[in-house]
């Protein structure tokens, strides 16, 4: 067996009934070289720590729970590897959410702008389950499943340079999921979500700087929904309200 | 203390728990549903199925075949009235599925399409490539989030059902954000927790998957049933517990030990890689035993070869496959054979239940994984286990909103107390001085589990991981833990889910015990054979504050009498 190698991590503690501000601590961590970084927090969690909170569950990069910002860069620590790392390690909460505690961060406001974009398959008339599925070819599907791939780990909010200032932007994996049900060809609400797509927190806040994209670990590539729902936007917009005396 | 009140509360919101949820808010638009998870509901184990999900969909296919299947599988301990209900419901829930946006794999013609799975005599497993669940409970989770009246409290952990005058009134859940207990009060609560896994060392399961349910009715006074059966899925990566999917196998992979033989020929030789999951993974430990399987870090292997599947199919069939063995163990299956062992997966036992999630304790239901309906018997085949998340949890919801419809609020009086009492309870363990440590005893409990519970078991080492579970229970009183804080205290969740999954523990070892014969998954070594006569019959175990007390019930057979069950 290979041999352990002892790794300082710097870990960003933040206590709200006893700490004023986020403060870093230090741990040395003995490191299999096959671990990853969520290994790691996990250790000091069970052996050095007992009271630094964080999430996890899934441990293979699928449930979304462990994002942190690890050296900086938005990851999973499921995913990231101690040996990709020069030593001291730096975890801290993602950036671009309030933190609750340590290593976990606020939620909510995803979670209410992912209701607000409608991410379901809305119809004019619902279809009897007895009669069948809704023909759908594999260009047809090709042509949403990417975009079908989030996990919500919320990677991309923290990487975003849109929200860093504009905390109100939807954000990529909310309007990347808006999208995905607009191009699925079974749905009829594009009309429904287009409101909130152009409304000031919607697609015409994002200035694509890609970065979204680039940490996205599904390769979702939120950025593209957007540019592309943006033309989709206009075409629609073109369509609805130019007739009526609009442009 | 802050009470809420709605009409149904369900615990858990995973494939079963969503499904429920939308079946109560559905069933009824005037009741109101809370939806409690630890968790936030995507990140429900769930989200890690990978192959598929089973119901007929073909000319080739009828559910008398599925029944059939199923029956055989579980080594004829499934309840049949309710492996009937079953494949004939799933069709239409796989379908309702579709309609609320789930992007399942598609033929060229635009049907859904079908792949094979081990035990199913026919292409019958609905998938959406390798991530089926993933897509199956974000669908569920984003559908969810369009009925007014389903409420969700998420990173709430239920630690105790509230019981009083014979009927279940509500729960008790710690808010994780605020460290404040809440009562949940509801006139009915449907469980949909979910599996056990992390009673033992080396599992698929997530870290959440620590039996909360079956610990939370067991305490109630509901029985156990059929918790000696424990699933260990032939193909986990070595180390992690990873698991790689059946599907692989519905594709085409071979497995091949340290000889390059393909050694299921000695096992299954009809079925091979399409054989049961029971079947495949005592193989393994056979051949491991005979000194056939590769030696690595983390014991010995086998390998899964999906080379000659070539890369196009691998990309479009198995594309997370393909990801997390190139990401965990360095390895491109489109290059190299994937090193694979057995490894713990899912419980077939749970909670017992009939058809509509009802248990013995009026008011109470449960579905999914947490549940024994029984449809899994004494192993289940892979996928049966999502399509059972759909069907018995929209049957549980929908139960459980009739029932809520019945009855009312009255009678309660002492449930104030008990809420007290579990709030009293939770505060103990902030900051409680005491000389054992979590990871200690996590560390004995799942060690002993694997030591007598394991592929093959016997006598004395059974015997020896219930008395080791009873002692572990004894030091849990000893408990001592360092974070007095209110906001995000995990180490208290985690001495909570020990306690629970002390709980589950002492009763698989309990039924493992006194189990003597082989019959599905549990493998006895001292009782190599099934023994109809005997042991044709469900496990029960029931609490009891000296310890778990044995009973057991009949099995409904209704079409299938039992048979040898050959491959």
């Amino acid at each position: 067996m290979e041999e352990k190698r002892t790794i300082r991590f710097e870990v960003l503690r933040f206590r709200p009934e006893q700490d004023e501000e986020p403060v870093w601590q230090t741990y040395d961590v003995p490191c299999r070289p096959d671990w990853v970084v969520l290994d790691a927090i996990n250790y000091i969690k069970d052996e050095i720590d007992p009271t630094l909170s964080h999430r996890w569950s899934c441990r293979m990069g699928v449930c979304g729970s462990c994002g942190m910002m690890v050296n900086g860069t938005p990851k999973l620590t499921c995913s990231a590897f101690v040996r990709d790392y020069p030593d001291p390690i730096r975890v801290a909460p993602l950036s671009n959410f309030p933190i609750v505690r340590d290593l976990v961060v606020d939620l909510e406001s995803f979670i209410e702008k992912l209701e607000r974009v409608k991410p379901w398959i809305i119809r004019r008339a619902e279809k009897d389950p007895a009669l069948g599925e809704y023909l759908q070819s594999p260009e047809d599907l090709s042509n949403f499943k990417q975009y079908s791939m989030c996990i919500n780990c919320m990677l991309c909010y923290a990487a975003c340079p849109v929200l860093l200032h504009e905390p109100e932007f939807l954000g990529p994996a909310a309007l990347a999921l808006a999208f995905r049900y607009n191009q699925d060809s079974r749905d009829e609400g594009e009309r429904q979500r287009l409101g909130v797509l152009n409304s000031p927190e919607g697609i015409w806040s994002c200035s694509y700087a890609n970065e979204c994209s680039e940490v996205c670990p599904k390769g979702v590539d939120p950025a593209a929904a957007i540019q592309k729902q943006k033309l989709l936007g206009f075409l629609q917009w073109a369509r609805v309200v130019a007739p009526r005396g609009g442009a | 203390m802050e009470v809420i009140r709605h009409d149904v509360v369900l615990v858990g919101g995973g494939g079963a728990g969503l499904r429920a949820a939308i079946a109560v808010a559905e069933a009824d638009p005037e009741l109101t549903v809370a939806c409690l998870s630890k968790v936030y509901p995507m990140r429900s184990h769930t989200v890690s199925a990978e192959g598929g999900a089973a119901a007929v969909a073909r000319e080739d296919d009828s559910p008398e075949l599925h029944a059939y299947d199923t029956v055989r599988g579980s080594d004829y301990l499934a309840d049949q009235d309710a492996v009937e209900l079953f494949v004939e419901e799933a069709p239409i829930e796989l379908t309702r599925l579709e309609h609320w946006g789930c992007p399942w794999s598609r033929e060229e013609d635009g049907r859904i399409a079908v792949r094979a799975f081990g035990g199913m005599s026919v292409e019958r497993t609905w998938f959406a490539a390798d991530k089926t669940g993933f897509h199956m409970l974000h669908s569920l989770f984003q559908t969810s989030l369009k009925y007014e009246n389903i409420v969700r409290l998420d990173e709430t952990f239920v630690t105790r059902l509230l019981v009083e005058d014979g009927r279940v009134r509500g729960v008790v859940a710690l808010d994780l954000r605020t460290g404040s207990a809440r009562a949940v009060l509801g006139r009915a609560v449907v469980l949909a927790t979910g599996g056990a896994g992390r009673i033992f060392p080396f599992t698929t399961n997530a870290a959440i998957k620590t039996g909360d349910g079956m610990a939370l009715a067991y305490r109630a006074g509901v029985p156990l049933k059929d918790m000696e059966f424990v699933q260990y899925h032939p193909t986990g990566l070595p180390g992690t517990g990873i698991l790689i999917t059946e599907a692989s196998r519905g594709e085409g992979g071979v497995l091949l030990n340290a000889n390059g033989e393909r050694y299921l020929e000695r096992y299954v030789p009809n079925k091979m890689e399409l054989g049961p999951r029971d079947m495949l993974a005592r193989a393994a430990i056979l051949e491991f035993q005979a000194e056939r399987g590769f030696k690595g870090t983390y014991g010995p292997y086998v390998h899964l070869d999906l080379t000659h599947l070539g890369e196009a199919k691998i990309d479009e069939r198995l594309p997370f496959v393909r990801e997390l063995a190139i990401h965990y163990v360095g390895i491109d299956p489109v290059k190299e054979p994937i090193p694979v062992r057995p490894v713990v997966h899912y419980m077939m036992g749970g909670i017992d239940t009939d058809g509509n999630g009802a248990t013995e304790l009026p008011g109470l239901y449960a579905a999914g994984e947490c549940a024994s309906v029984s449809i899994n018997g004494a192993n289940r085949l892979g996928s049966n286990s999502l399509s059972e998340c759909l069907v018995f949890g929209a049957r549980a919801g929908r139960a459980a909103a009739a029932f809520a419809r019945e009855v009312d609020d009255r009678n309660e009086p002492a449930v104030p107390e008990q809420a007290r009492d579990e709030e009293g309870r939770i505060e103990a363990l902030r900051g409680k001085s005491g000389g054992e440590r979590i990871v200690d005893l996590r560390r004995e409990m799942t060690s002993a589990m694997e030591r007598g519970c394991g592929v093959f078991r016997e006598e004395d080492e059974a015997r020896h991981t219930l008395q080791t579970v009873a002692q572990l229970k004894g030091r849990y009183t000893d408990l001592g833990l360092e974070d007095r804080s209110r906001v995000f205290n995990t180490e208290i969740v985690s001495a909570l889910e020990l306690g629970h999954m002390l709980d589950v523990a002492e009763a698989v070892a309990l039924a493992a015990l006194e189990r003597k014969e082989s019959r599905g998954s549990h493998t006895r070594t001292d009782f190599p054979a099934r023994d109809d006569e005997n042991f044709l019959k469900h496990t029960l175990v029931r609490f009891a504050p000296q310890g778990p007390k044995l009973d057991d019930k009949p099995v409904t057979i209704t079409r299938w009498q039992p048979e040898e069950r050959k491959y």
